[in-house]
């Protein structure tokens, strides 16, 4: 493993690759800012120009490049605009774009790139030292247990459900999961509540939605409520550094997180969305009371949580790719194809018959991790700066990106009513209260937690599975012990309070 | 400083002056098109739009077509992009839209309001074959196999695919079985959303055969990860010389899963034979085969009448099929 280390050090450390690198990183960050432009597609953009490099380690290493950079672009726009443009880093933006809010921009900023970088370094480090032994990991989880998982993941949705809320949150999770059903599912042959329309047979885009309910209501609600946030214009920014407790905070977490995102990632059917959601209903639940009190409000843990896990995921996809050959998701099948463009096959064989491709690959992401935050701790002031931007200016602009972001992926004019007509919704439902995050929840959880059910129905001829599989029950039972234990410890909390009420 | 720009600035005039005067060369006089214009009824990166891509890059580079652009329209699963076709025919003499096998299944079962008639067929250009395939440590080793697992326990042998059902992998699946006498509707077909967590499932144990594309099999047979029992093809593929095919195994069934390029409806004749003769072209030309080869295409040229034919086979073979299964 050493000599490996060192071909792969020795292919990564080269002055071309290291441009790759470099240049990769930059492309991926700035694209990956614009919602609507995930790593999938980047990575599609520049697949013709990494082949054209005819060097498959260069090539790999440019690709590589460019994915961290965009799962990490990906973030800062969650954060700053509460727009995000890829699934995973939904999660990022519930605790992340409360602390913008707060005038903490900055420091939300610098924790994401903290978290990413540990998630991503340790995702390395680990996919390095087992990824051959994580093969077989990667085919321990069947239709049922992903079922089982999403359902664990939907436990997330307990962070909205503060007091007097519980109702909303269900409420909104279940009209996801309904808006999830629209469409031509996976495992129908039909169109279901599309009403005829043949835009809808796709179903509901993923990023027509998020934009709908999380960036529009936002611009909206900064139109309609002026007066409330009024004077955190200049505020903001001036907290860029994470104190010595803060650090001390979100150590635990982001080391758990890297750990559990990481193998959450190296199962094919789950990936860097449901380890964001996992990482972050994980990380609440087992808060102490009074920091669970802040989960949803611009927590730094619920912020490093998902930033963790996902980047921490995106490595751990790396393993059924390089080791079985298997892509688990968009982005790694479209690497997959630029695998076997460059005559790479991945596969059990690639260590032994390519070693310096395996390693220079893994060298790749350490460097590409610490590349991208060397690049952009210093540019976080000026990233965040946008904020500081006249509100008749910003909000413009936010208008502007959210409906790029809705457009550019699939130039179907449709999204935009649908983005319009759900926003317009989703800022009446902000206006009476309704937490919108449960919806967005629902509706990406719902498709998943569906078609593995109806799989699993059909393998098992009925809902025996639950009971046959024990890592099934045992993945349920986790999912109600994470929405209970919460309220039987608040429950509990009272009850000692008016004890000791009583007894004085 | 003045210099070293200028220095730049000539050194790249005289890269693109190169370039141009290669190009001319290769060209020779062979331009047939001044350009075309690919419409993707699809989003960015996927087989469609890489199908489109690949073929403009080559006849671009080839010289055959002046210049080349794209344009993604999805919806309604591909739906959008024919009816756009249609309803605005007369402005889209320079496009060619680009399809697969999906315009049939789904014209069939009506998903589309129109079929590949209401087009005009350009050319079928690219396909892919079809293949059962099982784990390696599987006791299946042949459709031989396979069909006596079925036989003992049509429940516990269940057949995977990427697609839905009624779609082509379930299609090719029940067709081999009906094929091979067996009762196609007794079939136990599980749908996955993608063609990789479909093998992921696969390997897992989870599915006791899988029903995919050939090229998405190769790779994994070659390496030892999967068996690949049966192929829907004439005779063995080259890159797997020891895959056994269906008629070999004495299941007569054969499918191709194609990919091909069609026209607004009413196109000039004219025009028409310009589009096929650029393609026809294309498959000589070395600018061709690495695109083929960088996405492990199998070239499969129907061209005209050829391709209307093969169409109205295609559309016969799998309606009849899904007449039987009840999704028509």
């Amino acid at each position: 493993m050493l000599e490996g280390l060192l071909i792969g050090l020795q292919t990564a450390l080269s002055f071309q690759n290291l441009l790759m690198v470099i240049g990769g990183c930059l492309i991926g960050t700035f694209i990956g800012m614009l919602p609507g432009l995930g790593p999938m597609s980047i990575i599609a953009i520049m697949i013709p120009v990494a082949i054209s490099i005819g060097d498959a380690s260069a090539a790999l290493i440019l690709l590589a490049g460019v994915y961290y950079g965009a799962i990490f672009g990906g973030s800062t726009s969650s954060i700053l605009l509460n727009a995000p443009g890829v699934a995973g880093t939904v999660a990022t933006s519930f605790d992340g774009y409360p602390m913008a809010r707060q005038g903490k921009a900055g420091k939300a900023l610098t924790i994401a790139a903290i978290a990413s970088f540990a998630g991503g370094t340790i995702g390395a480090l680990l996919l390095m030292v087992f990824a051959p032994a994580l093969s077989s990991v990667a085919l321990l989880f069947h239709s049922a247990e992903y079922f089982a998982l999403m359902v664990v993941g939907l436990s997330a949705i307990a962070a909205f459900a503060g007091t007097g809320q519980v109702a909303k949150a269900i409420m909104m999770t279940i009209l996801g999961l309904i808006m999830a059903t629209v469409g031509e599912g996976a495992l129908f042959n039909l169109p279901r509540f599309t009403m005829g329309i043949m835009d809808l047979q796709s179903g509901f885009g993923f990023i027509t939605l998020a934009m709908a309910m999380f960036a529009l209501p936002e611009a909206l609600f900064l139109v309609l409520k002026p007066r409330k946030i009024e004077g955190d214009g200049e505020s903001e920014i001036k907290d860029l550094r994470i104190t010595v407790a803060e650090a001390r905070a979100i150590a635990p977490v982001i080391g758990r997180q890297s750990l559990q995102g990481f193998f959450i990632g190296v199962l094919p059917g789950a990936g860097a969305t449901i380890a964001s959601f996992l990482g972050y209903a994980v990380e609440r639940n087992i808060a102490p009371k009074d920091e669970q009190e802040q989960f949803g409000k611009g927590s730094i843990k619920g912020l490093a949580a998902p930033e963790s896990a996902n980047n921490a995921a995106c490595t751990g996809s790396f393993v059924p790719l390089l080791t079985l050959g298997i892509p688990g998701s968009g982005t790694t099948a479209i690497l997959l194809g630029a695998l076997l463009a460059l005559n790479v096959t991945p596969g059990p064989r690639l260590m032994l018959d390519e070693p310096q491709i395996f390693w220079a690959v893994i060298m790749s992401m350490f460097i590409g991790n610490l590349v991208l935050l060397i690049l952009n701790l210093p540019l976080i002031p000026y990233i965040a700066k946008v904020l500081s931007i006249p509100r008749n200016y910003l909000i413009p602009f936010i208008l502007f990106f959210t409906l790029m972001g809705a457009y550019i992926g699939q130039n179907n004019a449709t999204e935009l009513l649908l983005l319009v007509g759900f926003g317009i919704c989703a800022t009446a439902l902000k206006f009476a209260d309704y937490p919108l995050a449960p919806l967005l929840i629902g509706f990406i959880l719902g498709g998943m937690m569906e078609n593995n059910f109806a799989r699993s129905m059909q393998l098992y001829d009925g809902i025996g599975f639950i009971w046959e599989r024990p890592m099934t029950l045992g993945l349920l039972v986790i999912a109600v012990i994470l929405v209970v234990l919460p309220s039987y410890r608040k429950r509990r909390a009272k009850l000692r309070a008016e004890g000791v009420a009583e007894g004085d | 400083m003045t210099t070293l720009k200028m220095g730049r600035r000539a050194l790249l005039a005289a890269a693109v002056a190169a370039m141009s005067l290669g190009n001319a060369a290769l060209a020779g006089g062979h331009q047939v098109l001044d350009s075309i214009h690919f419409l993707i009824p699809g989003g960015a990166g996927g087989g469609w739009d890489g199908t489109a891509r690949g073929t403009g890059e080559a006849l671009t580079k080839a010289g055959l077509v002046g210049t080349a652009s794209y344009e993604n329209m999805s919806g309604g699963g591909g739906g959008k992009a024919i009816g756009y076709l249609i309803e605005n025919a007369e402005s889209n003499h320079g496009t060619l839209m680009v399809n697969s096998t999906p315009i049939v299944i789904r014209s069939l079962t009506g998903v589309f309001p129109h079929n590949f008639r209401d087009l005009t067929l350009v050319s079928g250009t690219i396909g892919d074959y079809a293949a059962i395939v099982v784990g390696k440590d599987s006791p299946i080793n042949s459709m031989a196999d396979l069909l006596a697992a079925f036989d003992a326990d049509p429940s516990a042998t269940a057949i995977g695919g990427g697609s839905v059902p009624g779609g082509m992998d379930h299609l090719v699946a029940a067709m081999v079985m009906e094929a091979a006498g067996k009762d196609a509707l007794a079939v136990k077909y599980i749908p996955y959303d993608a063609g990789g967590k479909a093998m992921a499932a696969l390997l897992s144990g989870e599915i006791a055969a899988l029903s995919t594309g050939f090229s998405e099999a190769v790779d994994l047979a070659n390496a030892g990860e999967v068996k690949i029992i049966g192929v829907t093809s004439d005779t063995r593929v080259n890159a797997a010389p020891d895959a056994m095919t269906m008629q070999e195994q004495g299941i007569d069934s054969t499918f191709v899963n194609w990919r091909g390029f069609f026209g607004a409806p009413g196109l000039p004749e004219d025009k028409l034979a310009m589009y096929q003769e650029a393609i026809a072209k294309m498959y000589d030309t070395p600018e061709w085969e690495e695109v083929r080869a960088r996405n492990g295409w199998v070239n499969i040229h129907n061209s005209g009448d050829d391709f209307k034919t093969f169409l109205e086979g295609q559309e016969k073979v799998i309606g009849d099929l899904m007449k039987k299964l009840g999704f028509l």
